[in-house]
């Protein structure tokens, strides 16, 4: 799986929403319908399924699964 | 059985309200987490511990300051280790150094905020990202009738006590939607170690403004706290019940 398929997935089981529904261009908030608590739950979901930390500042700026998406890449390089 | 293989973490659950409120929750079926900060209270844990194995539950003994962030942080790890979840918390060590605030030293405020507010938020921070995860949460913060009323010679644990009713409205609002409900006990006076040392007389002032006439047993403390962990408590969240036998109205 690349690492969109892995946001996805989590996605799909964080936010209760069909796989079609998430699109690299899908805002988490605006379209997928989480919560400011959600957020939170997601980027601990990341860190868990790529075993690594992500630093506040750059959970603050995760809007859209493409940004989730760049920001793990940069993350696992 | 109201509380069946539920694992509660009490903190400060060596003595006190807090050795009560343990026997009272693995009477109703929990395995329970002991902290307690103090080596000296290492014995007194120790029977906390064989008390509860005689009901036949789990029990563990976890030596951790909840002041330190990060030795709560760890416990609560290891919490999780040895059971695997945390169904109810229950934000119970408190420490009192009590004077007039004219004398009161920087210390003494800095010491009872430490463990009485912060370590609220150290354990509650650590342990309700565990919680979430499983969707099921009972967070329950020992307060203190000085927080609401004020208390003369105690500005610092009335300030502390006060600030834990603010900290679980807060968390009550912020994981409602986790399944996860916060609340408060605000205790009377109440016959522990900790007022085992007033004078007489204080005592007997303050007896007269308890409408109940008597001094409150840890017991009744525990029994609140069974309560807002059981399943009859599912829909109360940030609220605050006064088991003072009336002394604050």
């Amino acid at each position: 799986m690349d690492t969109f398929e892995r946001v996805r997935k989590i996605a799909c089981d964080q936010l209760s929403v069909e796989e079609d529904a998430v699109k690299m261009e899908s805002a988490f908030i605006d379209d997928l319908g989480a919560d400011s608590l959600d957020i939170v739950e997601l980027i601990m979901a990341f860190e868990e399924e790529f075993e690594i930390e992500i630093p506040d500042e750059k959970a603050e700026k995760i809007r859209t699964v493409a940004d989730a998406v760049k920001m793990l890449d940069e993350e696992l390089k | 059985m109201r509380l069946k293989d539920r694992v509660a973490l009490i903190t400060g659950a060596s003595r006190g309200i807090g050795a009560a409120i343990a026997l009272k929750l693995a009477g109703e079926g929990a395995d329970i987490a002991i902290n307690y900060a103090n080596s000296a209270c290492r014995q007194e844990a120790e029977t906390v511990k064989k008390q509860i194995e005689a009901f036949g539950r789990k029990a563990c003994i976890f030596e951790a300051n909840v002041a330190d962030f990060n030795q709560a942080a760890a416990m609560t790890d290891a919490v999780i280790g040895e059971f695997g979840k945390i169904d109810i918390l229950v934000n119970n060590a408190g420490i009192n150094r009590d004077n007039l605030l004219v004398r009161m030293k920087e210390e003494d405020w800095d010491a009872v905020l430490g463990v009485n507010l912060k370590g609220v938020f150290n354990v509650t921070k650590a342990v309700v990202k565990y919680m979430m995860k499983q969707r099921y949460g009972r967070i329950i913060s020992i307060s203190s009738v000085v927080g609401v009323a004020g208390n003369a010679g105690q500005v610092n644990y009335a300030a502390a006590k006060a600030g834990i009713l603010g900290l679980t409205k807060s968390v009550a609002k912020e994981v409602a939607g986790r399944n996860i409900t916060a609340n408060a006990i605000a205790p009377g006076f109440i016959r522990t170690a900790m007022t085992a040392n007033l004078p007489e007389k204080t005592v007997a002032e303050t007896l007269k403004f308890i409408p109940l006439g008597r001094m409150g047993e840890a017991e009744d403390i525990a029994k609140g706290v069974l309560f807002f962990a059981s399943e009859e408590a599912d829909y109360v969240t940030g609220q605050t019940l006064h088991i003072d036998g009336g002394m604050l109205m």
